[in-house]
């Protein structure tokens, strides 16, 4: 067992680290990106694709570099730590995702490509009103035979999904289970409604009807996959928050440092600095199980659901405790837009949402708790 | 990064497992699991046979019965011995005086006691706290003063815990009133608690057990070649002390098997599907598995055999999680909690009734060891330099 990064990944970290410093190192700047439209810089999205972080986890035969969750789990870290707001884990992690997984070779090389080349943008339509991060979709349905299906229903929240160029769509189908279909952004009775999150990331409500899609591989139940895909979205959002919660603390521990009051420093008081101590005790331990985690999806993918729900109940109750903290250390400036400290809880919070928040994971987990003793890493 | 164990390792944890649950007699295990308090004769005999197969001290110095494990091998044996029920090592003789000797004694300090210690045919106590020094330990008063080959000591310890079994007691006592610093006036002596002058009296706990006693010295003559180290150095060596103590001081692998045990009590009683029983366990075994990765993070980071200052988050949250699960346990115990004295006649079962004693016992956990504020000091300053 090991904990340590090997030179590649540290290599893409710092890589990544530059790249995003560049246009978010100044939050002003995150600020104005956000503020407008698609919600993300094109710019950045073409530099990772060049510099090969779109293509991650993919075969080199399907136009991507042939690295691993490893990988990809330090990309989502640093996005984090600058709320980048690019849709590397909708896109590559859940599209992307499902698309090596279930899709042709043909549809592999074209659609795998075309993300990896930074030329397309894609995402996941699988959330449905009133759904709960399941597997299963109910609320979109599929009709058809062979090549020709056409879906109609409605996709909530999608990120994303106004700007995405094409479409991983989950549908009920006509004999049970789930299908995924690929649907162009230009389909006809594809109705796209985006909106921003508290965040500034993006999403939409997604309208079909009658809508044209093509099945990814064959119309068959994928429910199997779309879950192995969320809990693989979880472990990387996971690392995603990790590195959002190292900068909301160390942000926080400056702040404490330098803003005065009754004459001294805050970090004279030891009210304060003895909460941004049991914030870093949540952060070291929520850096464990994801990295765990992280591993696990890596090497025993076949575990990854169970490894996903342990590291997304331990950064929700991290997120909550840091991200609140955070701004309560802080005082007024905290909760105002302009500081970046209340962005870093408002992502946290989304995370969780987006990918499942703490009552699910538990809830998922006491489902289990009954069928063993202990739970053993090394095993 | 590399999620699996090393064949190597993975070997190293099945031999040990195999030990553990084959070598050290039943009778003693059970109590373990039971959570009883162990008799002397219990601890002497477990760790004698864990020394005799090399498995007491082997993070000491090999010349002294080390083995030269990594840090995984350490936290490895760590975890398989709680997890088989297997009292660890006396903390005082292998983790506390033991190092310190090893590191600052004279050779012939070391031959004369640490082989002896390793066995555990000596028994140390601890003789740090006093009753104006807890948490500010340098400004401890008990006094040595020089006089001929001798220190005459007087004052009082406290806090000495199973200081009734104690054979020799390793103190810090004061030889130099007038250092600017109160830190610098300190040395590490080692006496004999036969020696005249020195009483051990009993403190009564809140579980109705005597686990910690009063020390009193009332000139206590003590050989100058037991002083450990250099003259008022002694602040230095109880750091160093503390620093080791920090790491073993978070029994997470006895708090994961009381709560798979816990499991089981929620089942003879019927709550385990109680979704608010569930959700107990569910936080309190992530916790635990989070807090035990960040062991193995922290094993892998003290390569140089200093303590990361890390340690400090296993001291906190490991005894933050031992007294939780302490505390589900006598909740699942309901009214036979209560029945904590009834003795094996009741119908109660010793689950329960052990509960109320080992949750009001398990309070010191986040007080000793430096406190878990004391704790929360050295994470705001040392590694967030608040």
């Amino acid at each position: 067992m090991d904990f340590t990064y090997d030179a590649e990944p540290v290599a893409l970290r710092d890589a990544v680290r530059a790249l995003l410093g560049k246009t978010y190192g100044d939050y002003e700047n995150r600020r104005r990106i956000v503020a407008a439209e698609p919600g993300f810089d094109e710019d950045v999205w073409r530099r990772l694709a060049e510099m090969g972080v779109l293509g991650l986890p993919f075969d080199e035969a399907d136009g991507g570099s042939g690295a691993g969750p490893v990988e990809v789990a330090v990309v989502a870290q640093e996005l984090g730590r600058v709320l980048a707001p690019e849709p590397f884990v909708s896109a590559v992690v859940e599209a992307g995702g499902l698309v090596a997984a279930v899709g042709t070779a043909a549809q592999r090389a074209e659609v795998l490509g075309s993300l990896s080349a930074g030329e397309r943008v894609l995402t996941l339509a699988h959330a449905e009103p009133g759904s709960r991060w399941v597997a299963p979709a109910a609320a979109v349905v599929a009709t058809g035979q062979g090549d020709r299906w056409v879906l109609s229903g409605t996709k909530e929240p999608v990120v994303h999904g106004a700007r995405a160029d094409q479409l991983v769509v989950s549908a009920a189908l006509p004999d049970g289970g789930t299908g995924l279909f690929l649907v162009d952004g230009s389909a006809a009775g594809l109705r796209r409604e985006g909106y921003p999150l508290v965040d500034g990331g993006r999403a939409a409500r997604v309208t079909f009807d009658g809508t044209p899609a093509q099945p990814l591989g064959e119309a068959v139940d994928r429910t199997a996959e779309i879950e192995r895909v969320l809990a693989a979205a979880r472990v990387i959002s996971a690392n995603e928050a990790l590195g959002t919660m190292d900068v909301a603390l160390d942000t926080t521990v400056g702040y404490l440092k330098s803003r005065k009051q009754f004459g001294v420093t805050l970090n004279h008081f030891q009210a304060l600095t003895f909460r941004a101590a049991d914030m870093y005790v949540s952060l070291e331990t929520a850096r464990s199980l994801v990295a765990w985690a992280s591993m696990v999806l890596a090497e025993d993918p076949d575990q990854v659901v169970d490894a996903a729900d342990r590291a997304g109940l331990k950064v929700a109750r991290a997120g909550r405790h840091i991200g609140q903290e955070a701004i309560q250390l802080h005082g007024g400036i905290g909760m105002t837009a302009e500081y970046s400290i209340g962005a870093y809880t408002a992502h946290l919070t989304t995370l969780e949402q987006l990918h499942g928040n703490g009552h699910r994971h538990a809830s998922a987990l006491a489902a289990t708790v009954a069928d063993h003793g202990e739970v053993d890493p090394l095993a | 990064m590399r999620l699996r164990l090393s064949d190597e390792d993975a070997t190293f944890r099945a031999e040990l497992r195999e030990f553990f649950t084959t070598k050290v007699p039943q009778q003693i295990r059970d109590t373990v699991a039971a959570r009883r308090h162990l008799t002397r004769e219990q601890l002497v005999e477990s760790q004698r046979i864990l020394n005799a197969a090399g498995l007491a001290v082997p993070h000491w110095p090999v010349e002294w019965g080390g083995r030269g494990w990594t840090e995984l091998q350490r936290h490895i044996w760590h975890e398989e011995m709680q997890r088989a029920c297997v009292p660890p090592p006396l903390a005082f003789n292998a983790s506390m005086v033991g190092p310190v000797i090893a590191t600052f004694g004279s050779q012939a300090q070391k031959e004369r006691f640490l082989p002896a210690t390793a066995n555990l045919d000596i028994w140390w106590s601890q003789g740090f706290s006093e009753p104006d020094a807890g948490s500010d330990l340098a400004s401890l008063r008990t006094t040595a003063v020089r006089d001929g080959d001798e220190f005459v000591v007087n004052g009082q310890k406290t806090w000495t815990t199973l200081g009734q079994y104690g054979d020799w007691i390793f103190c810090l006592v004061r030889t130099d009133p007038d250092a600017p610093k109160k830190q610098q006036g300190i040395s590490f002596l080692l006496i004999d608690m036969t020696s005249p002058g020195l009483e051990v009296r009993p403190i009564q706990l809140i579980d109705g057990g005597r686990e910690v006693n009063e020390v009193w010295f009332t000139n206590v003559r003590v050989p100058v070649e037991n002083l450990v180290g250099e003259l008022n150095h002694g602040w230095d060596y109880a750091k160093f002390l503390l620093g080791n103590e920090r790491v073993g001081v978070a029994p997470v692998g006895a708090s994961k098997r009381v709560l798979a045990d816990a499991k089981d009590w929620a089942r003879s009683v019927d709550l385990l599907g109680d979704p608010l029983v569930a959700t107990r366990f569910v936080e309190l075994e992530n916790e635990l598995l989070a807090l035990e990765l960040t062991a193995l993070r922290v094993a892998a980071n003290s390569a140089d055999g200093k303590p990361d200052p890390a340690s400090s988050v296993l001291k906190l949250r490991g005894t933050q999680l031992q007294q939780d699960v302490s505390e589900l346990a006598m909740d699942l115990a309901g009214p036979d909690a209560a029945a904590s004295f009834a003795g094996d006649r009741s119908e109660a079962p010793e689950w329960a009734r052990m509960s109320t004693p080992v949750y009001l016992n398990l309070r010191k956990a986040s007080i000793y060891g430096g406190s878990n504020e004391i704790q929360r000091q050295i994470i705001a300053k040392t590694i967030l330099g608040l």
